[in-house]
């Protein structure tokens, strides 16, 4: 027997595929003597377990789900600037790039089956070097079970920890981190799973657990949470009593006996007993009216499938039922479902959501989470891990090394594997800075970043996931020249290759793996695969020349710019930016161009513009604001990228905010996304800029022009998570303007974004497709500006 | 199958009845022609010497008889009937063969057909109703039976009493019909709840032959001290309302007028005989309620000192409370372990707590501490009532109180009966 892999590495591992004979269990569990051997790759699995350490597991009634922290070492670009006091800078580069180690925090969860508990721990075993871990955080109902098998098998003490504090703690984890996490589920629409924004505020809310009985927990703060009820009728009664009305002795068999059956021959329906009048009588004749009801006899056969479903449905509704009398008493209108019979099965989704709809009559939500089976196992890890803070950082999803919601309906992916015999893995990154909302939002709670839902239009998902596919190969071999020296470079980059396609082809057939699917989704998916190889900053060599030569341009681009009155130099100012903005190498229209002309500079790209008016225009408004009223007291401005956009566009305009006495804060950001300028190149870039120019000198040293970063490593923006450090600053100094720059942060995302103050959002589309769709033509221009109503 | 026809001790008698009812046929038939010419609200009355007796009924503000209030639930049908007793011997003689016939079959016999049953412990004697003292007799017969019902009456020639029928519950709108083409009855269907509550509040104030209709269960959380006992209803408001039949009605009662159903579950007393009959193969309420009182659904149901050893304090959960009903039939040895009477008595305590636990919930919202449980899954069901004392009492902390009513299941038929004579 073979297990499969729940990744999108399946079927690749063999060159690392290894082989062990599973031990006949002494209190493993009831597997027995099995003749069992799992065919895995192992670092794919049990990733960095070198560095683990603070073990937690969860150990539920068929799946364990283990936690470890590890730290990675990453390779990542840096910068440098050069002394150049005294040497030919004509012909020396602009700045330095070096790769370093860097090393980061990642936590890992793989969830398996119960079965493999003793194969995975003697895997764990061997493979951990760090010794310094004493204590493995146990929790849930298995825990009392496999506690010697654990204590024996990795010599770690194991201490356990409360289920239901765990559940709560690991909620609330994801609910602060994790975007989209939550989801409310329609089976009848185009799009069963539908994401919810964040709310920043995350409380109050009730816990509804389904394990054998339901639990109820009112959650009102991170530490204060309360049992408020429960029942008895849950995902046991429905197994217990499931086996012996059908002697189908499988939870998932049970389930799937239920979608085939019809309840309607079991149960007496409100039709039943009122007979045709129902309609006449404004009732609902196909309501339950007595589940069970229509067994009352023991000479009638009811087939396996029908007393399932009516199972099922009884089951559900009364905890629908119940939850919503606890809402209603509580008075809140949120419910998440967590536990083994919720479990990311769409039928009990389902029948879990009518009910609450039913029940509450719309006034409360049943949601779902998308990492729901890691909850007690991300809690147990938190317990253990209270010195190293982890709640005092924000944490990120690794779309690399996450397996992604699995749809559990075999028809929705072919390639699927049975729920059972499979491994999952989710993995979150430690982010350097905290993450906190733009405090210029208007209204962050229905704040979505992304223009369009491409989990929900699906001739766009056909578009945006071709469009990725096709641009791979050449993602691929950028990635392997950037780094000549390395020897394995070229098959580093085929590892990228295949992994990233892997995961395009997993979204092709799950677009809700991760999440709502967007092209921001699909572009940091691509940078943290990209991550995952060890190609930090493909474009830093390309960046770096293309800064070096705007640089040499930004006098005679100033100079020119001074030469005309006022009025010309506003409209010059503007479409130096949008030129500027044609300089994207993410856009294939323009790679493909800059590829074979190296040549193609500032002016080429301003006559690729499309003329006045543009497609999205309301450049005379700006204009008359810019004339008419008074100076803007700060601009928060987003920079797109390196080279021309930033030195010959961005600085430019920056210059007659700055002469115009509005203070700048220039927003870059904190990684490397394309050719997008990372802050640390915009530090030295602005440095050189000073040494030229008068104006942006003094504004740098009188704080005037404050240079920071985003805290994202997006070609996109999610202006619900900023560096903390930019929401401070922009609160501070009053910003009342915010400029948004570029196809990634003004068109696929915040396009629809409101704020609290004027802004302006501007970019040059570069794909036909979209254009096509916004109704205009390539290198259509979009002039966004835009007065919030008072 | 025909019950109200085949088997059962009053077998013979029905027979006799069923000839002399075809004797009368003729009799009848002419009568009604007369009919035609009768004045008053009745838009037909039989003719001769009946006529003046029930001419009488109507200015007095009486319907005529026979009186009857009928409930036609999902699984059983309730029916109350009134039998005058103080019938003179001229009333005697005047009294129409049919009308008659009816009377004797009802009140001569416990048990009609098969499945009819009469609950003669619950007769509500020397009652008096619109001015007329007589004794209230309770029936019910399973609703599949319906059909033969309707053909009795038909065959009784009931239509020619031109008798209004109120009927109740669900029943009432699917079998509109048939009593109209099978039996040449039109029925006067009445409001479900009105019917219930109405039926609730009569019986209760008139008493049960000088006993207390309403009771409760003293210390129910102390099975030796436990111990039923009467309570006084008389200023019942607010009261929240549970009436479990084959599913389960909850209604918040603020005045004879004002009240809101304020919700209901499908897992009610179908729901337990029906797994009953699946998982016991029993095929009576009657033996399932036997094997549930010698079973152990703790052999069942997963309770919490399965799973934690012993009380699980962080949440205040005692040991002995179910935390997963039927969650100990997950494992193939225990399923092997367990009796027909365990499983029944599981189903019992299943369906029953959970009730409990919606009552509770219900009367939390809003805010009523009186919780009146009816309904025929509490017959011959003392088990259940006195979970649902000890469950409410338990966990509400002695907050709320559980009563219930002798007449269980017939208050709707009851409330039925009162809209005729209100109606008069």
């Amino acid at each position: 027997m073979h297990i499969h892999l729940h990744t999108d590495e399946a079927g690749r591992g063999a060159g690392i595929a290894f082989k062990m004979a599973e031990r006949g269990g002494r209190g493993s569990g009831g597997h027995g003597s099995l003749d069992k051997s799992i065919t895995l790759p192992p670092d794919e699995i049990f990733r960095n377990l070198e560095n683990a350490k603070r073990f937690a597991i969860d150990i539920g009634g068929s799946l364990t789900k283990l936690a470890y922290y590890s730290t990675v070492q990453h390779k990542v670009a840096r910068v440098r600037s050069f002394d150049h006091s005294g040497k030919d800078i004509e012909n020396e580069p602009l700045y330095e790039i070096s790769v370093q180690e860097e090393i980061t925090a990642r936590l890992h969860f793989i969830k398996f089956e119960n079965n493999y508990i003793e194969t995975c721990l003697d895997f764990i075993k061997d493979h951990l070097v760090n010794t310094e871990t004493k204590v493995i955080k146990a929790t849930g109902g298995g825990a009392y079970k496999f506690k010697d098998l654990i204590e024996k098998k990795l010599g770690l003490k194991v201490d356990k920890e409360d289920v239901m504090t765990c559940l709560i703690k690991g909620c609330n984890f994801l609910l602060r981190n994790i975007p989209h996490e939550v989801f409310a589920y329609q089976k009848d629409s185009d799009t069963e799973f539908r994401f919810q924004t964040n709310h920043p505020n995350i409380f109050p809310y009730l816990l509804v657990n389904i394990g054998s009985g339901v639990s109820i927990v009112k959650v009102e703060s991170e530490d204060k949470f309360e049992w408020i009820g429960g029942s008895s009728i849950g995902g046991g009664t429905f197994w217990g009593l499931g086996a012996l009305l059908t002697k189908t002795k499988k939870f998932d068999e049970l389930l799937q006996l239920a979608s085939k059956g019809q309840h309607t021959n079991v149960d007496m329906l409100v039709k039943d007993v009122y007979g045709g009048a129902c309609q006449t009588l404004g009732l609902s004749g196909n309501l339950i009216a007595s589940s069970f009801g229509k067994s009352t006899t023991a000479d009638k056969e009811f087939s396996k499938e029908d007393m399932a479903k009516s199972l099922l449905h009884m089951i559900s509704n009364d905890i629908g039922q119940l939850a919503c009398l606890y809402a209603k008493l509580h008075n809140l209108n949120k419910i998440y479902f967590g536990g083994f019979f919720i479990r990311g099965h769409p039928v009990t989704m389902r029948t879990i959501t009518f009910s609450i709809n039913f029940f509450s009559k719309g006034e409360v939500q049943a949601l779902f989470l998308r990492h729901e089976g890691y909850l007690g196992a991300i809690g147990a890890f938190l317990k253990g891990a209270e010195q190293d803070n982890p709640n005092q950082y924000s944490w990120g999803e690794n779309y690399a090394g996450s397996s992604g919601l699995m749809s559990t309906s075999p028809d929705v992916y072919p390639m699927q594997r049975s729920r059972s015999g499979t491994f999952d893995m989710f993995e979150m990154d430690r982010l350097e800075r905290p993450l906190v909302n733009l405090p210029l939002l208007k209204d962050p709670s229905t704040y979505i970043p992304d223009t369009v839902d491409l989990t929900d239009d699906a001739m766009a998902r056909k578009y945006w996931l071709t469009c990725f596919e096709e641009a791979l190969d050449g993602v691929a071999k950028r990635a392997a020249a950037s780094q000549p020296d390395s020897v394995d470079a070229p098959e580093r980059a085929e590892k990228f290759r295949q992994k990233y396609w892997n995961k395009l082809q997993t979204l092709r057939q799950q677009p809700f793996a991760y999440g709502t699917l967007t092209v921001r989704s699909l572009l940091d998916t691509r940078e943290h695969c990209l991550n995952e190889f060890n190609f930090p900053d493909p474009y830093s060599k390309v960046k770096q020349k293309e800064n070096g030569i705007a640089l040499k341009c930004f006098q005679s681009v100033i100079e020119s710019l001074d030469s005309l009155g006022w009025e010309e130099r506003q409209f010059a100012l503007v479409k130096g930016l949008l030129a500027g903005n044609v300089f994207d190498w993410g856009a294939k229209a323009v790679s493909d161009v800059l590829e074979c002309e190296p040549q193609f500079g500032f002016e080429e790209a301003k006559s690729k513009l499309q003329e006045r008016p543009w497609l999205e225009d309301s450049y005379s408004q700006w204009l008359e604001r810019l004339k008419e009223g008074p100076p803007h007291k700060c601009a928060l401005i987003f920079a797109d990228n390196s080279g021309i956009d930033i030195i010959l566009g961005v600085f430019p305009f920056v210059r007659e905010l700055l002469s115009r006495g509005t203070e700048v804060i220039l927003a870059c950001n904190s990684g490397p996304a394309l050719n997008d300028v990372t802050y640390s190149e915009s530090l030295i870039v602005a440095e050189r800029i000073a040494a030229m120019d008068p104006v942006i000198q003094s504004a740098l040293r009188e704080e005037k022009l404050l240079l920071v970063q985003t805290g994202s490593s997006s070609p996109c923006l999610d202006l619900s998570r900023l560096d903390k450090g930019l929401a401070v600053l922009v609160r501070e100094r009053k910003t009342d303007l915010v400029i948004i720059e570029g196809m990634g942060r003004a068109i696929h995302t915040n396009y629809y974004a409101a704020l609290k103050c004027e802004s302006l959002k501007l970019a040059v589309i570069k794909n036909s497709w979209l254009a096509d769709r916004l109704g205009g033509k390539i290198f259509s221009v979009i002039f966004k500006y835009e007065v919030p109503c008072k | 199958m025909e019950p109200w026809h085949n088997g059962g001790g009053a077998d013979e008698k029905l027979r006799r009845q069923e000839a002399e009812a075809g004797n009368l046929r003729r009799w009848s038939c002419g009568g009604t022609g007369a009919g035609s010419a009768a004045a008053g609200p009745e838009p037909c009355e039989a003719g001769g010497a009946a006529s003046v007796l029930r001419r009488d009924s109507v200015r007095k503000n009486r319907p005529p008889f026979p009186w009857f209030g009928l409930d036609i639930g999902g699984t059983l049908v309730k029916l109350v009937y009134f039998e005058p007793k103080d019938i003179t011997a001229e009333e005697e003689d005047e009294e129409v063969e049919n009308l008659k016939n009816i009377r004797k079959y009802l009140t001569s016999n416990v048990a009609y057909g098969s499945t009819g049953i009469r609950d003669v412990h619950l007769e509500l004697k020397d009652l008096t109703l619109c001015g007329r003292k007589g004794n209230l007799h309770f029936i019910r017969f399973p609703t599949h039976d319906m059909p033969a019902f309707i053909q009795m009456g038909s065959e009784k020639h009931f239509s020619s009493l031109h008798t209004t029928i109120c009927a109740t519950g669900g029943g009432a709108y699917k079998f509109e019909q048939d009593f109209l083409t099978m039996g040449d009855l039109q029925l006067r269907k009445l409001d479900e709840l009105d019917c219930l509550i109405k039926g609730v509040l009569y019986i209760d104030s008139i008493g049960f032959n000088g006993n207390s209709e309403c009771y409760y269960f003293e210390h129910p959380t102390d099975t030796e001290r436990c111990q039923k006992l009467p309570f006084n209803l008389e200023n019942p408001y607010p009261l929240l309302l549970v009436n479990i039949g084959s599913g389960v009605s909850i209604l918040a009662v603020y005045s004879k007028e004002n009240y809101r159903w304020v919700t209901g579950t499908s897992l009610g007393g179908g729901t337990f005989f029906g797994l009953c009959c699946l998982l016991t193969g029993c095929s009576t309420f009657e033996e399932a309620m036997d094997m549930a009182s010698h079973g152990d659904s703790t052999k069942v149901d997963k309770l919490v000192r399965d799973i934690y050893g012993g009380d699980y304090e962080r949440f205040g959960l005692p040991g002995w409370a179910v935390a997963s009903s039927f969650g100990n039939m997950m494992s193939k040895e225990k399923r092997e372990a367990v009796s027909k009477e365990d499983l029944a008595k599981a189903t019992l305590t299943t369906i029953t707590n959970n009730i409990g636990s919606i009552a509770r919930m219900c009367a939390l919202n809003e805010n009523i501490n009186r919780v009146v449980f009816v309904g025929n899954f509490l017959r011959i069901n003392t088990i259940s009532m006195r979970l649902l004392a000890y469950a409410l009492d338990y966990w509400s902390k002695g907050q709320l109180k559980a009563l219930f009513l002798e007449h269980e299941g017939y208050f709707g038929a009851v409330g039925a009966l009162l809209e005729l004579l209100d109606s008069a």
